[in-house]
This record gives structure tokens, sequence and C-alpha cells, in this order.
């Protein structure tokens, strides 16, 4: 190989990782705001993520509209997130850790068996819209115009999510309740309803990936499966409740995975265990994570 | 009442209870044994990246016990078919066809798809002597040592495959091959047989990579293969994988620099994914239900199974209502449900089904059967929902396509 050309197929491997990574980003999001907050580990998000992308897939059949069932996919998945709160999780609170764990494990494979009932177990296909079914020549690169829209939904998503929790008064009151719960209901808030909402924006943010994920991937029950145990080593990795180590980690394992499909194809299904074993290592609380939250 | 009439009563009764059950059950079990119907265990992954072709399989099994019931059963008796989920697992597969062979007691067996579930169906059929028709590629069960004489190969095999497939697309596409293979032994054994076919015709293999079965973005492999610049990318996978590779490598304009090749190119995919994704794909495969056009038996097949499914089928469905009527019309032939007798009744036995002349090879139970090189229709030229194929070429039924009996370990 030229260096020409291994610069790039380089800089091509380092574009493919970096969608994979959004897709992680966006789980881990949704998985690090539910733990940082609520302390439930969130075993049912890969299934909300593949309910996202049936959601997505009904609404686009029925209406024809992608940007519709963009919108509607996550939307239907928070309003779940808040039902599945109210009447499942929050009787669980006070309790250990393990007890949300099973329920919302539980809850993901009823999730899955319910999409075979549904929708059936043949898996369909998802189809980005007419303006981004194309590539665009970036030089080193043919890169899809969807995946490129993806980078972008997701760079907004977590701009949105920053301005939201750093900004906003409801913001403070999340970061408040991470860190003190106790103290925050002292001063007279009611965090039954924070909590409430920022299940909601997780499940939501579940329901965002699997939408934008599913024109790529395509849409079945089981998708959920592999892509949510990724997503919690990129949580831990990050740091458990951390937003910036959910992005920071989402886009590194991303990158890990595609520079592993490049020189070790073998190797790509587990690399992300390894990069989990070294950090926990070297930083046992992960990148961004502050020590003693899991203890 | 007096103690005496109540004891008498309490004798009476007993022996009429006694009368009416033991005679009459004796009687009924050995009239139930006539009777009882025949169990045909049917394994298949109906879920997971494998689930529309395992779909396929069902109906296509259930169409040939249909048409068996529809014409007064196997000898005499009615015949059920057990379709059970293997999950693409060897262990479920495993465990499913134990479960079928000493809980429901099947006299057959059938399905299986990975290479890997298969022949741990094998396994198990091999140790309970019960036949076994296995409707899925695999290398392994037609050789030494796991050969069964009571296991029998509908489908052809990642050998075959390569060397008919494989020589057609080096010759008439190009001679540097790039494999993507699924990461089991089908895709495993489909490398082997592409090196073997590049070496044979001059050509060569510029890379190969693997990825687990049900990976669902494929994106990361395309730097290298763009860079190693073959002519022709083999996708040695199947279901699922097939649609999200082939359709990520459209996205990625990977068909614009190269020939993409599926050795087994998949009519449920294709009807899926539809004609822009899969433009310019080439494969090959060993039913086409456009076929019908030409032979009767494919007509007689596809207008039955349309009737019964209001679908046409496609190859896996084909195999599949092949490979169950194979063993239940030997045992016609046999006038026996005895496995030795019936496995008498398939060595060597030579059939047309549904595609034109097959025959079981008697020293290892591999069916030959012709292949036929498709070429994806674009959307101008497809017709209807499932007129998706050109047939481009016939590769004939051989056994000079396959290794040799010696090769095989067989005497």
């Amino acid at each position: 190989m030229t260096l020409d050309l291994l610069l790039t197929t380089l800089s091509a491997q380092l574009f493919t990782g970096l969608v994979l990574g959004t897709i992680y980003v966006l789980l881990a999001l949704g998985l690090s705001l539910i733990f940082g907050l609520l302390t439930v580990v969130n075993f049912s998000h890969g299934s909300l993520y593949m309910l996202g992308a049936y959601l997505g897939f009904s609404v686009l059949s029925l209406t024809g509209n992608f940007w519709l069932a963009l919108l509607a996919a996550p939307v239907m998945l928070a309003f779940l997130g808040l039902v599945v709160e109210r009447s499942l999780i929050r009787p669980l609170y006070g309790r250990s850790i393990d007890d949300p764990l099973l329920l919302t494990f539980g809850l993901s494979l009823i999730l899955i068996e319910a999409a075979r009932l549904i929708w059936g177990k043949l898996g369909l296909t998802f189809d980005p819209p007419a303006a981004l079914a194309g590539s665009v020549n970036l030089g080193f690169i043919y890169f899809p115009s969807y995946r490129l829209f993806v980078i972008c939904v997701t760079a907004v998503v977590v701009i949105a999510l920053a301005l939201f929790l750093g900004r906003t008064d409801l913001g403070l009151i999340v970061r408040a309740g991470t860190r003190d719960p106790l103290m925050v209901r002292a001063l007279g808030i009611d965090l039954n309803r924070v909590w409430l909402l920022v299940f909601g924006i997780g499940c939501g943010l579940a329901g965002l990936a699997g939408v934008l994920a599913a024109p790529m991937r395509g849409v079945y029950a089981e998708m959920g499966v592999t892509v949510i145990i990724e997503s919690f080593v990129v949580v831990v990795v990050g740091g458990m409740g951390s937003l910036a180590g959910a992005v920071v980690a989402g886009l590194l394992m991303g990158e890990v995975v595609s520079l592993t499909t490049l020189v070790a194809p073998k190797m790509a299904d587990i690399v992300v265990f390894i990069v989990m074993a070294v950090v926990l290592m070297v930083r046992p609380s992960g990148f961004f994570g502050e020590a003693g939250l899991m203890e | 009442m007096k103690p005496t009439d109540r004891r008498s009563f309490m004798k009476g009764s007993a022996a009429v209870a006694a009368g009416l059950t033991f005679p009459g059950w004796g009687a009924r079990v050995a009239r139930a044994q006539a009777k009882d119907p025949i169990k045909v265990g049917f394994l298949t992954p109906l879920t997971g990246a494998y689930a529309a072709e395992a779909a396929d399989q069902q109906t296509g099994a259930t169409l040939a016990v249909e048409e068996i019931n529809a014409r007064g059963g196997l000898l005499g008796r009615k015949v059920d078919l057990l379709v059970r989920d293997d999950q693409l697992k060897p262990g479920v597969g495993a465990q499913k066809a134990k479960e079928l062979i000493e809980s429901e007691k099947v006299q057959f067996m059938a399905g299986g798809f990975s290479a890997a579930v298969q022949m741990a169906v094998n396994e198990q059929t091999k140790k309970a002597k019960v036949i076994y028709v296995s409707t899925g590629q695999s290398n392994e069960i037609t050789a030494m040592p796991d050969w069964s004489p009571y296991t029998f190969h509908e489908a052809i095999n990642p050998f075959i495959s390569a060397h008919a497939a494989g020589t057609w697309a080096a010759n008439n596409l190009g001679k540097r091959f790039y494999v993507l293979a699924a990461d089991y032994a089908y895709g495993h054994q489909l490398l082997d047989g592409f090196t073997r076919v590049a070496k044979a015709t001059g050509g060569t293999m510029v890379g190969s990579a693997n990825h687990p079965i049900g990976t669902g973005d494929y994106s990361a492999f395309f730097p290298r293969i763009q860079a190693a610049k073959p002519e022709v990318l083999v996708l040695a996978n199947f279901g699922k994988d097939q649609l999200n590779s082939v359709k990520q490598a459209h996205s990625f304009g990977l068909k614009q620099q190269m020939k993409v090749f599926c050795p087994i190119l998949l009519g449920t995919m294709r009807r899926e994914g539809g004609p822009d994704i899969f433009e310019g794909v080439y494969g090959s495969t060993t039913f086409y239900w456009e076929l019908a056009e030409k032979l009767p038996s494919a007509r007689r097949f596809v207008d039955a199974y349309q009737k019964r499914f209001t679908r046409l089928p496609f190859d896996y469905a084909g195999y599949a209502y092949s490979g169950v009527r194979l063993m239940l019309e030997a045992a016609e032939r046999a006038k026996s449900l005895e496995p030795d007798k019936v496995a008498a009744a398939l060595g060597g036995h030579a059939y047309e089904h549904y595609k034109g002349k097959q025959w079981i090879r008697k020293c290892d139970h591999q069916s030959f059967q012709d292949v036929y090189i498709i070429r994806s229709r674009t959307a101008k030229e497809q017709r209807g929902e499932s007129g998706i194929f050109d047939i481009v070429a016939r590769v004939e039924a051989s056994e000079s396509l396959e290794r040799s009996c010696k090769d095989l370990g067989h005497a």
C-alpha cells in the first residue's frame, strides 16, 4: 500500500467510525442521563431503540413522510418512557440497584416478543428519504448523504442537551438532583417530576437512535440486543452518569471498532471490551466518572 | 343398603371397569400405533438474521406434508409437521432435535440452515438413527467423520457453489476477488472455495474479511475493500446480512468500482431490498420460480405453492419442500418407516420434484442439481413484485463439481 492510499483508507475509516460512534453516543447519552439522576440501569434501552425503529417505520408507511417519522418516534418513545417510569420504575426507588435492572431486563424481553407479534419476525426495510438517498464525494471516499445527516442530527442533539442542562433552570435542577437529591428536595423541589421527565428524555433518545439507525441497518426485533451491550460499555468507559463521557467514549468506541475492522476484523467484536478493561484498570471510574458512584 | 350389596356393587363395577379398560386399552394402543400420525420434525431459525428464509422453508415443508396427506397420507397414516425455532444456534438446534426425537418421537427430521446447526442436529439424528434431510449448505455433513448413514443433503454445499458459480464469475466478471464472509462454517468454506477457484482460473484473491452473523453495519469494511481494488466483491453471507451488506455497499458507491457477487443471491432479500439497491448484483441460486416457464415440474410446484400461500416460492422454500418430500416418498417406496430401509430407498435415488433432474449420490448422500447464475433486474426490467432475476447461465448438475467420494473419506 502506498502512503497516499494508506492515508485515503485511513481517513475513510475514521469517517465511517464517526457514524458508528454517533449511534453509541445517542444510546449512551440516554443511559447515562437516566443512571446519573435515577441510578437506574435501564436494560430495556436496547429494546426501546428497536421500538423507535419500528414505530418510525410504521409512521413512515402510514404517512410516507420520513421527517414526521423521525420526529414521531422519539416523541412516542419519550411518552412510553413516562408511562414506564410512572408505573414500573417508581415503585422501585429506594431499593437496591438490581431491582430496576431486573425489571427493565424483563421489560426488554417483553418488548422484543411484542415487536415480533406486531410487526412479524421477518424484519423490515426502511428507506432513507429521496433527498438523502445519494452519496457525496468527499475526495477520499464516497459517503452516503444519509450518514452525514446522522452525524449532523447527533451533533445538534448533543448541543441541545448540553444547553438544556447547562443553561436552563430545569437543567440546573437535574444536575443538582444528580449530586444531592436530598438537598434538592429540602429546597422544596418535587424531584419525582424531574425523574419522570429525565426518564422520558432518555427513552426518547433511544427512540431517536433507533429511527436514525433504521435506514442504515434495517429494522428487526433483535437489533437492540448487541448494540445495548456495547452502549453499556461506552457508558462505563465514559464514566457512569457523565454526559461528556458518553459523547467522548461513544465516538472513541466507533473509531476503535472501525480501525480494528481495518486491521483485524475478527477482533472488532471484542475490542470494545478490551478497551473497557484497559480503561477501568487505569481509571476505575471511567474517563469522566466520579469515584464512588457505583459503591 | 346392605353391606354385601355395596361390596358386590364395588366388585362388579371394578370388574366392569377392568373389562372395559384393559382389553379395550390394548386394542386402542394397537389401533393407535397404526393410526397415530407420523411425525416429521423441522428445525429452522424462525427468529434472527435468517428469519425470512426460514419462514419460506416452513411453507415449503408444509406444502410437502399437505400434499402427501391429501393423497391419503404415508402408509395410510396422517403426517404431522412439527416446526421448531433453532434460533441459528447449534446448542439450541441440538436441544430441540433431542426433544423432538425423545419426547415427540419423530420418525423423520428435516431443515437446518446454518452449517453449524446442521452438524449439531446431525449428531443427534445419527445417534438416534433418525432419517434427516438437511436443507442448508454444508461441506462437512456429507464428509467423514460426521457423515451419517441416515442423513441426506438436499441443498448444494459451499464447495459446489464456489466451484460452479465462482468459476463463472471469474470467467465473466473479473479475476480479482475480495471475499467478505459471514464468520461461521458457511462463510469460511466459501472463502476456501473462492480461493481455490481463483487459483484454478488464473485469478487472484486480493483480500478477505469475516463479519459476525447479524452484523448491522458493514461500512467499516469498505475502505479496506476499496483499497484492495478487487474486480469482484463476493458477499459470502446470507439473510439480513446479505441485504444490509449489499445495501451499504450500494450507498457507499462500491458498485461503481467493482461487481458484487452473492454466491446465494436470495429472492427474499432482493424482494425486500428492491431493484435499486441490488442493481447490477450477480449471484447464483439453485431455483428461481421463472424456471416454471420451461420446466413442467417447476410449473406444478410454483402453481401449487402460489395457490396455497398466495406468493411465489424462492429457493429455500424449494429446498424444504423437496427435502421433506424426498424422505416421505422414500418411506413410501420402502413401504416401511425402518430407518435402514428408508435410507436404502434414498441412496442413488433420482428424482424431479420441482426444478429438473436431481439425484442422491450413494456414497455421501449429496443431492446433485443444476446451479443457475442470476442477475438482479433493474426497476425497469422487473416484472411484478417477484419477477426480479434474469437467469444468465445454467451450470449443469455434475458430480465433477463436488469432491470425490474418496476425498470425502468414503471408502
